[in-house]
């Protein structure tokens, strides 16, 4: 499907037609072939149509449960009773406007970080207008909007929060733990590898436990750190560690001569890295990064292990109505759904990234 | 600069040591942050608390919570709600993250000592193992059950229990052991064993997702004492009191035939002088008890009406978790809800 938008696309391909021609020569070349063909049209005819009378033709979009029940297929009222829900989760339902407008805020901040030709100081100040600017907005107590607690954050909103923030924050922090891990000077590089060996060593569910749960029982009577806050450190140290194993991958497979010739033209220590070496050692390990971007976002839903209610819990929370009782089928593949899209797009992107920064690319 | 910081350090110390002496330290936290913080069952535990789809919490223990803070503040919107998962809960409750925990904890001595320290005053349901066979095995006793097959989940004490009953009645029976609780529901239904097994609550919930409800029976012998309890730390006598006592209240209104829809009409009519002092209208209770008002049942009752309502509103016949009263009844009918004097 890509072969049309590649930039280096012979002029003219084979034809629909020919292409339709080979793919089915190739399904049927050999009796081997034949019979992986015909067992996997067999396997789609058992599964297919019984999935199709159970998700479009029996099923529900308006309703109630008990329609759904009579129907017998697929409750997809459930999910569109649940979907606000499954968006805000426990923020005050009189104050949906402000999750709305943060996830508005970010999702706008996202895509222009996504696109290059933004790239640059203007960015990263909208960031620092942005970033706490959806803090307060969600936060409020101030500008005469009502206080609500972060432990009230909920659904597709903390999702967002926790894995743009932590991965935001993290970033920069693992790239500054690669460089420290392969510093000469001893005591960051000691200092730099034992942080990333002690936060990867450990599961982020455990790490996660101690920041929620293990740490106000050291904290002095009455010093409480925000709960949310607690989580996001937590997941960006996670975040930066694992990171910054990629990065150093990217750091060691440059050669040599890179380094050397930027120390033979006189740049400084952090000239050379911003401008010669991190370039190219990001971008040869883009595809590692988004690998451990993916994992690492969809890590986020580890979160209810200390009560927080992020998208995946907030749909178990929902199942959990006594009036929509027992449609977790439904529930499971919506959320499949939403976070298949969420770590394609992702991929995508880095696809693109990919081809737009290879030398001689652009 | 050292001395400063030890002086400091010095200070907290004594404070802290001060503040651990004087009783209700945790109450006076709740009426100083205005709000009391209670910990539920996270993601959600049907019937008993529950987010519906505006994001509030409803549910049995949920207006359990909601009833003592019309005890301390008089205004049953004054809580947080906290979710917790059964792993976090005790760490939660001990770091002061929550007040109280309303979720299903059970009562067990080494709760109440140990390392736990915890009070759990008043049982505010009792639960219990329970089994659940099809209605066309015509069993009517689970010692009926010689030879049968079980679903149960491994690693619980679920499991153990239904080990030693079949032991203790000279029964054999053979377990189907499945870790996921959708998925035992499933082989259940499905007829792969004939007896599934849990806390009765948490099997009616389950009944209610079968292919037919109706086909299933839940057997009424009890294979473990599982009394639910609002539980909260030790040391705040106080607050210990204040949720003995709601709870109780609750209890009494219902004895006393007290509901939501005639409180007011028997708060100024009653000459029965218990249900005078019950409600406020004389004595002192709601002084002596710390309450934030001397009609504060009255304003529990008008607000949620008494135990036997709020059960039969989540967890009833005519709720789809359709619990019988069984032992959760009044103990004038035969259930074993008994609630000390209030005067």
């Amino acid at each position: 499907m890509s072969a049309t938008t590649l930039p280096a696309a012979p002029p003219r391909g084979p034809s629909f037609a020919e292409r339709a021609t080979g793919f089915l020569r190739a399904c049927f070349a050999g009796p081997v072939n034949s019979a992986i063909t015909l067992a996997c049209l067999g396997v789609l005819w058992l599964a297919v149509p019984p999935f199709w009378t159970w998700a479009v033709t029996n099923a529900t979009l308006y309703g109630t449960a008990q329609d759904c029940r009579a129907a017998g297929g697929a409750c997809w009222a459930f999910v569109r009773e649940k979907f606000w829900f499954s968006i805000f989760g426990l923020y005050p339902f009189e104050e949906r406007w402000r999750p709305a407008t943060m996830i508005v805020i970010l999702v706008a901040m996202v895509v222009l970080s996504t696109i290059r030709r933004f790239w640059g100081r203007w960015l990263l100040l909208g960031w620092a207008v942005a970033a706490p600017t959806m803090w307060i907005l969600m936060q409020g107590g101030v500008f005469g909007l009502s206080f609500v607690q972060t432990r009230q954050w909920g659904g597709l909103t903390i999702t967002g929060i926790i894995a743009v923030y932590g991965l935001a924050l993290g970033y920069p922090l693992a790239i500054l733990l690669a460089l420290g891990r392969r510093s000469e000077l001893t005591l960051v590089r000691w200092f730099c590898t034992a942080i990333i060996e002690c936060v990867r060593g450990v599961p982020l569910i455990s790490l996660l436990f101690m920041a929620a749960i293990m740490l106000p029982l050291f904290m002095p009577q009455g010093v409480t750190i925000d709960r949310l806050a607690r989580v996001l450190v937590a997941y960006t140290l996670f975040t930066a560690a694992y990171m910054a194993e990629v990065v150093r991958g990217g750091l060691q497979a440059m050669p040599r001569g890179q380094y050397e010739a930027a120390d033979a033209i006189g740049l400084s220590y952090w000239k050379k890295m911003r401008l010669v070496i991190l370039p190219q050692a990001l971008t040869i390990t883009i595809p590692a990064q988004v690998n451990t971007f993916i994992g690492l976002f969809k890590d986020t839903t580890l979160v209810v292990v200390i009560g927080v209610f992020d998208f995946f819990t907030t749909l178990r929370a929902a199942l959990g109505d006594p009036n929509w009782l027992g449609f977790p089928t439904e529930a499971y593949l919506f959320a499949a759904g939403v976070y298949f899209l969420l770590c394609f797009a992702m991929s995508r992107y880095s696809m693109s990234l990919e081809r737009s920064l290879k030398p001689g690319g652009r | 600069m050292k001395w400063k910081m030890l002086a400091a350090a010095a200070a907290a110390f004594m404070t802290f040591g001060v503040g651990e002496a004087l009783a209700g330290r945790d109450l006076d936290q709740i009426r100083q942050r205005g709000t009391l913080r209670c910990g539920v069952q996270g993601p959600s535990n049907p019937g008993f608390g529950v987010p519906d789809s505006q994001g509030r919490w409803g549910g049995f223990n949920v207006e359990i919570c909601r009833a003592i803070a019309i005890t301390i503040f008089g205004d049953p919107n004054r809580v947080e709600f906290v979710p917790v998962t059964t792993q976090s809960r005790f760490p939660a409750l001990s770091a002061g993250e929550v007040d109280v925990l309303s979720n299903n904890t059970t009562w067990t001595l080494t709760r109440d000592t140990n390392v736990n320290r915890f009070n759990q005053p008043a049982i505010t349901f009792y639960d219990g193992q329970a089994l659940m066979v099809p209605r066309r095995l015509n069993v009517t006793s689970a010692r009926q059950l010689n030879g049968a097959t079980v679903c149960v989940q491994p690693g619980t004490t679920t499991e153990l229990n239904i080990a030693d009953f079949f032991r203790a009645n000279n029964l054999r029976f053979t377990p189907v052991v499945i870790a996921d609780l959708d998925e035992i529901r499933r082989a259940y239904d499905s007829g792969r064993c004939d007896v599934f097994t849990n806390d009765f609550a948490a099997l009616a919930a389950q009944r209610t997702l079968l292919t037919r409800p109706a086909d299933h029976v839940i057997l009424p012998e009890r294979l473990s004492k599982e009394p639910l309890a609002v539980t909260l730390r030790q040391g705040d006598e106080e607050l210990t009191n204040i949720v003995a006592w709601t709870t109780f209240a609750l209890i009494d209104a219902e004895e006393l035939g007290i509901t939501q829809a005639n409180v007011e009409q028997i708060a100024t009519t009653s000459t029965n002088p218990v249900i005078r002092r019950l409600l406020g209208v004389e004595g002192n209770m709601g002084e002596s008890l710390g309450a934030a008002r001397p009609d504060y049942v009255r304003q529990i009752i008008r607000t949620f009406g008494n135990y036997g309502e709020i059960f039969e509103r989540h967890l009833g016949v005519n709720t789809p978790l359709g619990l019988e009263r069984g032992m959760n009844n009044i103990w004038t009918r035969g259930g074993l809800l008994y609630a000390p004097p209030a005067r």
